[in-house]
């Protein structure tokens, strides 16, 4: 469905039903250079079991026009407004990397907008090197190519994807390919300029579930462990294999733990 | 700035879309010969019917062998994914039955193998999808076929039998300009010699049965989507419904916004591959995957031995020329160094300055070239196309398509070059005392 989200025309994949105002909303929001299609089978079928689902594309992102927000915090109010334009008072949010820190800043300064919260893939904080803020800065392809190496475990690499016939790291590639110029160095300067995480995590009153990717490179699990710290009704799931991109590399388990957890 | 490591072509000849066994450790792929797989429990079921989890429910929609071979060449093409087909010829079916419906069009070179041209011009307008031909290597003949009705652009990467090099980037953009999809035909390069995404086409088909398997065993093809077209953007989305538009056929589903890279596949499988049916064999996969582990050694061996027949041919008294685009003279031997820097297949035609009949006599004097209708042996071959893969076109067509009573198509194998060598060294004199 397309919205209008603060004068700007807004894509939201609803899994092809309309919204029903008894059901309870789920709001899936992507990482960088990202859109709506990461969350392919898990916003599928919580449309189909429901739930109305907004898997967003943030502005600039997809089929979403605008420019992206400029920090976590403006994309945290964008999904405020998001909310308004859907006519939907509280949702449950679920946000991959830059998506999920968007979703954490949400449920710290708009906590009654949120029921609760899956945050997918988190890092707290989430630096980015120099060397990749300057090649997405530039529109370089190997800022592309070293976030699409980074986001998919070793194994995964050489193929094995659940969805049959899909090159798993060709998707991930032309989808980054397709963000428009500048897009990427938005989205990675939002991430690394993320300081308040730690104080955001700890304003969250809402029952929180952190799903890490056993063999993340790009977000180790290591590093959400302060996050995990900080949050007061917190569960974890370490989902075995998978990398940074784990709601494709292992779609199941991803689905598994938040039909658990929703 | 670091590099990104990622696997070369040679390690995804041999890895992409394989893994040990989970279920035994077994480190050849599995044949998985089985028509159906079992549900854990009724939820997963229709959960697996309806796009809601991944995984198998009935090999003709996907199979986990057949699954490693469509990975396999969507990893050496670059591309999103692929669908494994029965044949070649059904992989250029499902392309054009998930993007055309009747009263749209085709624009196609006309130096295509038989069985296209066969499928184009007499069979597709019976279901009402017509096809405009043009010569491959005039571009403006390519804008101006183009019509309001026209969905797709299709060329072979080496024509059939005349081997003109299709100029990749320039019918791609002329293709995109129109917000039309270019499909290519790659069965007589491999992704080993030219990648076709890399220089603009959309969508690339292979006969699988060709140098993929090399082993010349099995019937099979596979259609892979680059994910670079933007089916939904601008003129394309209006001309595109079976992607952009609500599909009845499954739940409503527009394809477009269930995937944003790999839409037109969701629909070829979910739509041609359930409903036509021709998919592959997990047995199949397996052989071809067998194959596909040496592509990069055999086309090497295929293009080195190709090179040394070629020049060999060009200067027989008895041959009136040869049509390979690695020999200076032909038309687009330029454009071959640009798009095939690692040489230009091994397959090519030459003729004769003879007869009809004394053609025939070449082809029953040879030993080691095997006559029969199929290319990318591991073992030599010929045909005659004039009269077995090209015989229902005119004579008028047969020219433009470089097609003599003379002419003689070989698929040059892996074996002793000069063993060919003097094969058709005693072909070629034989034929030459022959009755014209």
């Amino acid at each position: 469905m397309h919205l209008d989200v603060a004068g700007h025309e807004t894509y939201a994949y609803t899994g092809a039903r309309p919204l029903v105002a008894t059901q309870p909303t789920v709001v899936f929001v992507h990482g960088a250079a990202h859109d709506h299609s990461v969350w392919a089978l898990q916003s599928r079928y919580f449309a189909h079991h429901g739930r109305n689902v907004l898997a967003i594309d943030l502005p600039g992102h997809g089929k979403s026009a605008g420019m992206p927000l400029p920090d976590i915090a403006a994309i945290a109010a964008w999904l405020v407004d998001l909310l308004d334009a859907a006519g939907v008072a509280r949702a449950a949010f679920v946000g991959h990397s830059m998506g999920a820190l968007a979703c954490l800043e949400m449920a710290a300064a708009h906590a009654a907008r949120v029921d609760k919260l899956a945050l997918l893939g988190p890092s707290v904080p989430m630096p980015v090197s120099d060397a990749l803020l300057a090649a997405a800065r530039n529109d370089d392809h190997i800022a592309f190519e070293l976030i699409n190496a980074w986001s998919h475990s070793v194994p995964r690499q050489l193929g094995g994807n659940p969805v049959p016939g899909q090159w798993l790291t060709g998707v991930s590639l032309r989808l980054l390919e397709r963000s428009r110029p500048g897009v990427l160095h938005a989205d990675l300067a939002a991430c690394h300029g993320y300081a308040d995480g730690l104080a955001a995590a700890s304003r969250v009153r809402c029952p929180t579930l952190v799903v890490m990717g056993e063999r993340d490179l790009m977000a180790p699990a290591r590093n959400a462990q302060a996050l995990i710290q900080s949050l007061a009704d917190v569960r974890t799931v370490t989902v075995r294999g998978a990398g940074h991109a784990l709601m494709t590399e292992a779609p199941d388990a991803v689905l598994d733990a938040l039909r658990a957890f929703l | 700035m670091t590099t990104a490591k990622t696997h070369r072509f040679d390690t995804l000849s041999l890895h992409a879309g394989a893994a040990p066994d989970p279920a035994t450790g077994a480190r050849a792929t599995p044949i998985y010969q089985s028509t159906s797989f079992v549900f854990p429990d009724s939820d997963h079921a229709a959960a697996l019917f309806n796009m809601e989890r991944a995984g198998y429910v009935y090999s003709r929609l996907a199979n986990p062998t057949v699954a490693v071979f469509e990975e396999r060449i969507a990893a050496l093409e670059g591309g999103v994914g692929a669908i494994a087909t029965a044949s070649g010829q059904a992989a250029l079916h499902l392309a054009i039955v998930t993007l055309l419906g009747a009263g749209q069009d085709i624009v196609a070179s006309r130096s295509l193998y038989g069985g296209s041209h066969n499928l184009l011009d007499y069979t597709l307008p019976r279901f009402g999808i017509e096809t405009t031909f043009v010569d491959p290597r005039d571009l403006a003949a390519w804008e101006a076929a183009i019509r309001p009705e026209t969905r797709l652009l299709f060329g072979e990467t080496l024509g059939n039998p005349g081997l003109e090099v299709l100029d990749i980037p320039r019918v791609a953009s002329l293709a995109h300009a129109h917000g039309l999809p270019l499909l290519v035909d790659s069965t007589f390069t491999t992704p080993w010699l030219v990648r076709p995404f890399e220089h603009g086409a959309d969508l690339v088909l292979h006969s699988a049965t060709k140098f993929l398997s090399g082993h010349g065993v099995v019937i099979g093809g596979a259609i892979v989507d680059g994910g670079t077209f933007r089916w939904d953007d601008g003129a394309a989305r209006a001309k595109f419904p079976t992607l952009n538009a609500p599909y009845h056929g499954f739940h409503d589903m527009v394809f477009s916004e269930e995937s944003t890279t790999a839409a037109f596949l969701l629909r070829a499988r979910r739509e041609g591959i359930r409903d036509f049916g021709a998919c592959m064999a997990p047995f199949t996969a397996f052989q071809i995957l067998q194959g596909m582990e040496t592509l990069p050694l055999r086309m090497a061996r295929h293009v080195a031995n190709a090179r040394v027949i070629a020049n060999f041919l060009a200067t027989h008294a008895f041959v009136a020329s040869v049509g390979y685009p690695d020999l200076p003279d032909h038309p687009d031997h330029e454009l071959a160094k640009r798009l095939l820097p690692r040489g230009c297949g091994a397959v090519f035609s030459f003729t004769i300055k003879g007869t009809r009949a004394q053609g025939r006599k070449l082809i029953e004097s040879l030993t080691l070239f095997s006559h029969l209708a199929n290319v990318g042996d591991a073992k030599s071959l010929v045909i005659h196309p004039a009269s077995t893969t090209h015989f229902r076109m005119s004579a008028a067509d047969l020219e433009r398509a470089g097609i003599g009573e003379g002419t003689l198509r070989l698929s040059i194998g892996l074996e002793d070059p000069d063993d060919l060598i003097d094969d058709l060294s005693r072909a070629l004199h034989v034929a030459a005392k022959a009755t014209p």
